[in-house]
């Protein structure tokens, strides 16, 4: 049995794991791993994601049972610290020797770090591995204590630098970007398209300084500043170095590999290095005098070292590689590839640049006319995969080349058609270098209809994502291609989405499950569709939950949040927390008489737990009688909207937030939609209410309220983004209107609000156009289906009380009038409890 | 009282030795439960209207123990008449008691007969 070891467990390291266990027989080798880095081998492209959810276990390409299951042995947090060429041996850190028959080097690249002076200083980081990121966050948190707004500055202007920008900024930091070269990403993007992405990056808040050569790092022990020039200081707390890599290359050197003028080790298009039975790959590997810091590149490495190694000889390595890249996360388009930018001689450029829309749009295309060799897209880059296979796959260009970035404008000479027009061969995702012949097949041949079906089985779109839409179209063509449909339907009784229902409801005029069933659906029903109709209902009709109570789900049946001993909870408005010591006395009262267990919620109000069915009617006959009303606490509906004490209390408060969170609550309460709302209102922007995670917030400002939407806490933390600046609170409640009513009626059920914005297409951006541009038309409509949910509100607890044939439902048996003697208490802190689950 | 799983067995249409009378038919809401007490049990009666028929089982969820299942949403899972636990949604077959998304226990099912305007559950002992 041969020995393969890898040394370095990184993305290509694991890569080649993948793809040799794939090939090889179990037992016919042994593979061993080391990597340096304590974690199995993560997702680095999607390193800045840890920023947003904090959890290295998503990033992670594999488990480590997988690793197991595949009988490699891994050692992490395991540095391979010689090659003896002569004996075929490796030895680690910890003074251990290995012998290989191959040897596959795969350890990546480290950031390079320039020699300026002070670069040691502490608050100086380097944007690589999750320990790297760990670190500033620490470090931040730190500064935030101190510094009121904390800056810091990213060095260098090149792709990961801006990736880097946009996360110190959702740290809550100022970012400055700083650029040797007098233009951004100077790799990628020619002059103009430099200077468009610069305007925009500015308006979204980061600072750029382009032509700057960093003297000295300013600070006595930890980082103060940047100095550039003699008067020429920039002020910062952090400094996030992102200057370029370099490959880490000591173990070939110091074992003799034949290495390159600037580092890297030399392979040719087997990944052979020097010695026959060392291969390198991923970005270590010096292949046609280049190192490519990209993972699809280092993947394709991977599959050709693999091959090699079994014998398969005749795979090797490309003579050309891809280099286009597009940006991510950052909020703005970008996107180069071929060849970005030329001399006139070696074709000519059509170019499009609209500088207030923040818009570049170039493509190269060849003298002739029929090639096209490269391009950049700046601000808008839907095109950007239909361009690049086009420039990939040597598609024919159309007559007027210059459709192809303005979309055609005479309709004679269409640009460019759909995904389908590809040639099988084309490689749709190339991180996994899947063609459009594979994705196409996999749908037919083996059913697989949906992009996650196509992930899990080509792995497609799994490496950067940036081929997703692409996968999606295909899937979406090739399913119309066999006459299939693609619906999302919410149920086997409904062959429609949420969003096509409700039109239906309206449409029709239908009022009664029963009815749309008949008409519309097929079968009785079910626990899904129920309470999804019975949602619609209530936001067209603004029908409370009682009149059909048995499609309502759970909790709005009896409304009533059940409890996992099957007794309720009962929780009245607070709206904005604001509470009168009388009404506070009357639900002490209250719950005391009813034994009822009371706790503070999250949102600002009280909560009485352990009534039991036969209970909740009396309780709330005696809240209302207090003037207390339903807090719909069990329902999909507006919760709370929350509230600091703003300017009638708070030294700090610019505006009366709480008595506009009152307002608000009042408006929208009993409004039911997909899923619970949750609003918030801060007098400033210390944010005391934390607005920013709820569905809609407001804050104030210098000048009027910021309105925030789609925030979320829960499961999935999200904040909320920007609707609209400075605006009086008329205006501000209108926007609200106008998106809650929209949201209503599009979202699919159960999606809260920050999941329907991030599957919305065009997101924010888009949701603005609607709300504040009216590009639908529909501004008007949306107003008065809200007024007249503002207008028909009535409290359902009331309803439920006053009306005998309602009240009678509250018992627990229909034929005794004993209760439920399945139910158990036990006391804690003084008050009662449910009986553990066993 | 503890109850235990046990104490419910399900019963076949005739096998019943004792039809018992428990409500009026005006007591349990179209397409929907209520819940019947009979010695020391608890049994969940549904109406289902659509399909015009009547179903019991056990009140008791195998789940988590708890005495909820007539406060569920019935429903049908194609073409089987269901009833969905309100605590966590798990279904069982208003047919055969059969858990349909998992497998938890078989809840037991009664029969029902409606005589007059009255809803009788079948019992054998
Ligand atoms: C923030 C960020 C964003 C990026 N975005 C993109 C993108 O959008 N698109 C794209 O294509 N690429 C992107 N990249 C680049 C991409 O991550 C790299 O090209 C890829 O990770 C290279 O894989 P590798 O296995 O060669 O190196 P690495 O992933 O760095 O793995 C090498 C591993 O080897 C270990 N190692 C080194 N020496 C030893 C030793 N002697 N013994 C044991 N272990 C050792 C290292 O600790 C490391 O874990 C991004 C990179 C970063 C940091
Ligand atoms: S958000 Fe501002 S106004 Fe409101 S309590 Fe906090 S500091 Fe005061
Ligand atoms: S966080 Fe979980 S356990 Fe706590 S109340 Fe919410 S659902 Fe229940
Ligand atoms: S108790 Fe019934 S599903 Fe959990």
């Amino acid at each position: 049995m041969k020995t393969v070891i890898v040394v370095g467990n990184g993305m290509v390291g694991y890569k080649f794991c993948e793809k040799f266990v794939a090939k090889v027989d179990q037992g016919s080798f042994k593979l061993i791993v080391f990597g340096e880095e304590p974690r199995v081998a993560y997702d680095r492209v999607h390193l800045s994601e840890y920023f947003e959810n904090g959890d290295a276990e998503r990033l992670s390409m594999a488990p480590r049972e997988w690793y197991q299951e595949n009988n490699i042995e891994l050692y992490t947090n395991e540095r391979v610290t010689d090659i003896h060429r002569n004996s075929k041996t490796i030895t680690t850190l910890s003074e251990k020797t290995y012998n290989y028959d191959y040897l596959v080097l795969a350890t990546g690249s480290s950031p390079f770090v320039p020699q300026i002076n002070g670069v040691d200083k502490d608050g100086v980081f380097v944007y690589r591995t999750i320990e790297d990121l760990e670190e500033m966050l620490a470090y931040a948190d730190k500064i935030r204590k101190t510094v009121k707004k904390p800056k810091a500055a990213i060095l260098g202007g090149g792709l990961l630098g801006l990736e880097a920008a946009k996360a110190v900024m959702d740290m809550g930091m100022e970012p400055h970007v700083v650029e040797f070269a007098p233009k951004l990403m100077p790799r990628q993007l020619d002059t103009r398209s430099s200077k468009v992405l610069q305007v925009k990056l500015k308006s979204m808040g980061i600072n750029i300084h382009l032509s700057k050569a960093t003297n000295q790092i300013l600070g006595n022990g930890h980082v103060i500043g940047m100095e550039f020039g003699e008067d020429d200081v920039l002020n910062v707390d952090m400094l996030v170095i992102s200057a370029g890599i370099r490959p880490r290359d000591e173990l070939g050197k110091s074992c003799g590999l034949k290495m390159g003028t600037r580092g890297g080790i030399a392979v040719d298009n087997k990944m052979r290095t020097s010695d026959s039975s060392i291969f390198a790959i991923g970005e270590i590997a010096l292949y046609n005098q280049m190192i490519y810091g990209l993972v699809a590149p280092g993947y394709e490495m991977a599959g050709v070292a693999v091959d090699q190694i079994l014998g398969m000889e005749q795979t090797v390595m490309a003579a050309e590689i891809d280099m286009s890249t597009k940006l991510k996360l950052i909020g703005v388009d970008v996107a180069s590839f071929g060849t970005p930018f030329m001399p006139a001689e070696k074709g000519h450029s059509i170019i499009f640049e609209n500088k207030t829309e923040s818009l570049y749009k170039r493509i190269n295309v060849s003298h002739d006319g029929k090639r096209l060799l490269g391009g950049i897209l700046v601000g808008d880059a839907k095109d950007y995969n239909m361009l690049l296979q086009m420039y990939l796959n040597e598609m024919p260009l159309p007559k007027n080349p210059e459709n192809l970035i303005l979309g055609s404008r005479g309709g004679e000479d269409v640009s460019f058609g759909s995904a389908m027009d590809l040639p099988d061969t084309a490689i749709v995702c190339s991180c996994e270098a899947v063609t459009k012949g594979q994705i196409c097949c996999s749908v037919k041949e083996n059913g697989n209809e949906s992009v996650k079906a196509i992930s899990k089985a080509t792995k497609a779109t799994t490496g950067c994502g940036g081929c997703k839409p692409m996968v999606d179209d295909l899937v979406k063509e090739t399913l119309k291609s066999l006459g299939k449909v693609v619906k999302e339907s919410i149920c086997e009784h409904f062959e429609y989405s949420r969003q096509e229902l409700y039109d239906l409801v309206k449409l029709r005029k239908i009022e009664d499950y029963d009815s749309l069933l008949d008409e519309v659906g097929k079968g009785h029903g079910c626990e899904v569709c129920k309470p999804a109709v019975a949602s619609i209902f209530a936001s067209i009709y603004n029908e409370t939950a009682n009149r059909q109570a048995t499609i309502q789900d759970t909790n709005d049946r009896y409304l009533a949040n059940i409890q996992r001993n099957g007794t309720y909870s009962v929780v009245p408005r607070v709206a904005a927390g604001e509470i009168t010591p009388k009404q506070l006395l009357a639900i002490g009262r209250i719950a005391q008489k009813y034994d009822l267990y009371t706790k503070i919620t999250g949102g600002q109000r009280i909560d009485m737990f352990g009534a039991q069915l036969h209970e909740l009617p009396p309780i709330w006959e005696e809240l209302i009688a207090e003037g207390f009303e339903t807090g719909q606490a069990y329902g999909k509906s507006l919760r709370t909207v929350k509230s600091c004490v703003g300017s009638t209390w708070c030294r700090y408060g610019m505006d009366e937030s709480v008595t506009f969170a009152i307002d608000i609550e009042n408006r929208y309460k009993g409004i039911r939609s997909p899923h619970k709302i949750k609003g918030g209102v801060s007098g400033c922007i210390r944010e005391c209410a934390e607005a920013r995670n709820k569905d809609f917030g407001f804050i104030a400002v210098e000048g009027g309220w910021n309105v925030y939407i789609c925030g979320n806490g829960g499961a999935n933390p999200q904040h909320a983004q920007l609707l609209a600046e400075k605006v009086d609170r008329e205006i501000a409640t209108k926007y609200v209107d106008r998106f809650l009513m929209y949201y209503i009626q599009t979202a699919p059920p159960l999606t809260r609000t920050a999941a329907w914005l991030d599957k919305l297409e065009g997101g924010i951006d888009y949701v603005k156009d609607v709300v504040i541009n009216d590009c639908l038309g529909i501004a008007e409509q949306l107003d008065s289906e809200m007024q007249y949910l503002v207008d028909t509100y009535k409290c359902e607890w009331k309803e439920a009380v006053e009306n005998p044939e309602i009240r009678a439902r509250y018992t627990h048996f229909v034929n005794a009038e004993e209760t439920d003697d399945n139910i158990e208490f036990v006391s804690l802190r003084e008050q009662k409890m449910p009986k553990a689950w066993v | 009282m503890i109850l235990t799983l046990n104490t419910y067995e399900a019963v076949e249409p005739e096998k019943v030795s004792r039809w018992f009378k428990a409500a009026p038919v005006e007591k349990f809401p179209k397409n929907g439960g209520a819940c019947v007490k009979y010695k020391g049990m608890q049994i969940a009666v549904f109406n289902f209207t659509r399909e015009g028929t009547w179903y019991a089982c056990q009140n008791l969820c195998p789940h988590k123990m708890e005495m909820v299942l007539s406060r569920g949403m019935i429903g049908e899972d194609q073409g089987e008449p269901k009833v969905a636990c309100p605590l966590h949604k798990n279904s069982f077959s208003l047919k055969t008691g059969k858990h349909l998304n998992g497998d938890l226990n078989r809840i037991a099912t009664y029969p029902v007969k409606i005589e007059g305007d009255f809803v009788y559950i079948g019992f054998s002992e």
